[in-house]
């Protein structure tokens, strides 16, 4: 039971890296994050079934996060896109050196 | 603020009376300050003035002084300038009558207050009163009153009159601290200050590149002999622990071993000092520069007093030079050597100014020479009589430049007004001029009964009398160097008074008609100096010399009077050369030495010898009268530069300025500047090497920052992953 959990939950965080890295969409970048967060909440569940109670009172910390990371970065996402009219990171380069 | 310091400085000098000295010194802290208050007068005018003409400039005028009457800033240092001098003068007169009515034996120092206190080193601002700097002061105050004087007629049209006279008050307020100090320290600030004061004068006319540079060649070159002095007072500090006069001077000779390295040490110094202030070899190359001053300035600073530090500081110093035979010697050779030296220079100068600066020279290394085989009262009297004929010489010379650029001036000519081959027989238009001029040459050539006879020909005596002492050699061929300086001084004064005043006048016939006689400003003063030219040595007359027909056989009212004055301030030197030479068996017990010798081959031959001397000197006179006249003199524009002979060497000063120039100042040049370039290129180069590799560094690693997310995200993981890596595997 665990390993499969495990399995699911490493696939789903290769899926979302994958898609923050190769997406150029911020929206679907964002997603992207919060299914690797969520691959990490699967873990910590099934760990918390063998170990102890611990890994749950993790996940609803990363679940409160995530809630208020969504919210400012939604926000930011919104400002940006008022600006440029665009989500594509692409544009968003003018921090460098 | 200022009165209240003068009444701190009268509850001060009475608590120095209440003491009882028997001489109660009158005021001597006024005699100080007057030139002080003068300076600050004239200084604030000078800077009003500055700033009226400053804003005349900003609204696109020319201020213009004569329009409307002279402002204030221009007449009131008239009366300032010479003012503070003359009360100072009467101070000083004064002092100097109530000390010649009591037997003074030591000096007497009125403090202050104390200057500094550090451990057990203590210096007072203190002055002290005796019959050395009581001389001093009458020359420095009397002579520097009527040069004042002078100035005023000389530079009232100058834009920079009242800093002019501010400079002039402040340089004697410096030069009585000088003479009046009572510790080497105090002396020290005095003689800095007359350094400075010497250097803004030299450079008054600063927009001009070559005088502005002649006044820091004047400042560098008393830079070098200053840190000889500075040198002695420090070895003197480390001997004695004090740095007054009073101290030093009677412990000397008890404390200090004859002869030995230290005061040797001590002396020769003092002696480094000495040839710097008083322009003598090898640093007398700033004096002929300073001529770029106003002539006033030349009288005053350049011949009279400031250039007299040396040899007052000699005479001031006289125990710990009895007391070096070395130290002695040396000053004696350079003083003769200088003589010499500068007279041969002044035989081919054209330029006025230039022939009466190598003549001070020469003159001031009479005076070393003098205090060199130990007649420290004949060195002071030829300092006394020099003061005398030679700010006379210069004011004189002052009146034909004057004179001269008035005459250019008109007809718009580019004419030198200093070359003596423009002029020539001058004596037509300014005959009160060129007789005082006269009077003057005859006292510097040494012809009885003028004041330079008795003061040269006493020094001249002396160094032949000293040749039976230690060293007697090198003393026979100071005495024969002096006396060939003497032939030549007569020569080439009367070849600078032909020139000028005498044979057909080349000024041109237009020039002519303007050269005119100087105002009673300029003429009374070069009356008064030659009323002392020929009277001023008259107060020292030998005594062989005043019971025969030289000295109206005894009608003289004084005689030797100056030596006895000064016997309280030389005794104790002479007591030292006299227990040295008796140790030494050149004399016997019961005969003296009077910085001579009873026995001396010259012992009784001075008149003898005054009537050879004057004699001789009289013939040079004459033979360079009518040699001088038979020259064909033509205008300096025609006749150009001597192009070759000994002639070419004397013109150029035997080329002693490329010689430093090529020996000392381009070496240092060149040292400077590998350090400059080499040495500090080199440490820039490590240091900006550095700081550049740091500045590449950072553009390589801001590559990184491409400000795409994508990269960023990228990198993050491979980082992830790393330390995954490292840390699993």
């Amino acid at each position: 039971m665990l390993t499969q959990a495990l399995v699911l939950s490493a696939i789903l965080f290769a899926v979302g890296t994958f898609g923050v890295l190769a997406r150029r969409n911020a929206i679907i970048m964002f997603l992207c994050i919060e299914l690797q967060l969520n691959a990490v909440n699967l873990a910590l569940v099934a760990f918390s079934r063998a170990v102890g109670i611990d890994g749950q009172v993790f996940v609803f910390f990363v679940m409160t996060v995530a809630a208020a990371e969504a919210a400012v970065g939604l926000a930011i996402i919104i400002s940006i896109f008022r600006h440029y009219e665009t989500v594509n990171v692409d544009a968003f380069n003018l921090l460098k050196w | 603020m200022l009165t209240t310091g003068f009444f701190a400085m009268a509850a001060v000098e009475e608590a120095a009376q209440a003491a009882g000295h028997g001489f109660e010194p009158l005021l001597p802290g006024l005699i100080v300050l007057l030139p002080l208050l003068g300076f600050l007068i004239n200084g604030y005018l000078a800077l009003s003035h500055a700033r009226r003409s400053a804003e005349a400039v900003r609204r696109g005028e020319e201020l213009d002084l004569d329009t409307g009457g002279r402002p204030l800033t221009h007449t009131l240092p008239s009366w300032v300038g010479p003012g503070v001098m003359l009360i100072a003068f009467g101070l000083v007169v004064a002092n100097f009558l109530r000390m010649s009515g009591v037997e003074l034996h030591d000096p007497v120092v009125v403090e202050y207050w104390t200057w500094m206190a550090t451990g057990t080193f203590t210096v007072s601002a203190a002055l002290q009163l005796d019959q050395l700097s009581m001389i001093m002061m009458l020359v420095v105050t009397g002579v520097g009153f009527l040069i004042h004087v002078f100035s005023v007629g000389y530079m009232k049209d100058d834009p920079g009159y009242p800093r002019y006279f501010a400079y002039l008050n402040l340089f004697v307020f410096f030069m009585l601290v000088l003479v009046m100090g009572a510790s080497f320290p105090v002396m020290f600030v005095g003689w800095e200050g007359v350094g400075l004061c010497s250097y803004l004068l030299i450079g008054f006319w600063f927009s001009d590149r070559e005088k502005s540079d002649a006044g820091k060649k004047a400042f560098i070159v008393n830079r070098i002999g200053d840190f000889g002095f500075l040198i002695a007072l420090f070895l003197m500090f480390v001997f004695f622990g004090t740095l007054d006069f009073a101290e030093i001077m009677t412990r000397a000779p008890a404390e200090l071993v004859y002869g030995a390295p230290l005061v040797t040490a001590i002396t020769l110094f003092l002696l480094l000092g000495a040839t710097g202030k008083s322009a003598q070899i090898p640093l007398y190359v700033w004096l002929p520069d300073a001529m770029a001053g106003p002539t006033p300035v030349s009288a005053l600073i350049h011949a009279a007093t400031m250039v007299t530090a040396g040899v007052y500081m000699v005479a001031r110093s006289s125990v710990l030079f009895a007391l070096s035979p070395v130290g002695s010697v040396t000053v004696a050779g350079i003083g003769a050597l200088t003589a010499l030296f500068a007279a041969t220079i002044a035989l081919a100068q054209y330029d006025i100014k230039k022939v009466l600066a190598y003549s001070t020279v020469s003159q001031l290394g009479y005076m070393f020479l003098g205090v060199g085989v130990g007649a420290y009262a004949a060195g002071v009297f030829h300092l006394m009589t020099h003061a005398f004929f030679k700010a006379l010489l210069f004011l004189g010379s002052g009146a034909v430049i004057h004179s001269m650029h008035h005459a250019l001036h008109h007809t718009h000519s580019e004419w030198d007004a200093q070359d003596m081959r423009n002029m020539g027989g001058l004596r037509k238009f300014m005959p009160v001029t060129a007789l005082t001029m006269w009077i003057a040459t005859l006292a510097i050539a040494g012809i009885w009964p003028f004041a330079g006879f008795f003061s040269k020909d006493e020094i001249i005596w002396y160094a032949g009398a000293a040749a039976s002492g230690p060293f007697a050699g090198w003393y026979t061929v100071f005495w024969i160097l002096a006396l060939a300086a003497a032939m030549l001084t007569a020569f080439y004064m009367t070849r600078m008074m032909v020139m000028t005043f005498h044979g057909a006048n080349r000024t041109g016939e237009k020039e002519a008609e303007h050269l005119h006689e100087a105002p009673l400003t300029m003429t009374v003063p070069l009356s008064i100096l030659a009323f002392l030219s020929i009277f001023g040595g008259w107060i020292n007359v030998p005594e062989a010399i005043r019971n025969s027909f030289l000295g109206g056989f005894g009608s003289l009212p004084m005689s030797e009077w100056l030596h006895e004055w000064l016997d309280p301030v030389t005794h104790a030197a002479q007591v030292v050369r006299e227990e040295a030479l008796l140790e030494s068996g050149a004399i016997t017990a019961g005969e003296h030495y009077h910085g001579y010798l009873e026995h001396a081959p010259f012992g009784g031959g001075e008149l003898a010898w005054a009537l050879i001397s004057t004699v001789a000197a009289l013939i040079v006179v004459v033979v360079a009268v009518s040699v001088v006249r038979r020259w064909t003199i033509r205008p300096a524009v025609e006749s150009g530069e001597p192009e070759s002979g000994i002639r070419k060497i004397l013109y150029n000063k035997w080329y002693v300025d490329e010689a430093y120039d090529a020996l000392i100042v381009r070496p240092i040049q060149r040292t400077s500047r590998f350090f400059w370039k080499g040495i500090d290129g080199l440490i820039d180069g490590v240091v900006n090497l550095a700081g550049g590799a740091t500045r590449f560094a950072g553009f390589l690693v801001s590559l990184f920052q491409t400000g795409s997310i994508n990269t960023y995200a990228f990198i993050l993981t491979l980082g992830v992953l790393l330390i995954l890596w490292t840390v699993g595997f």
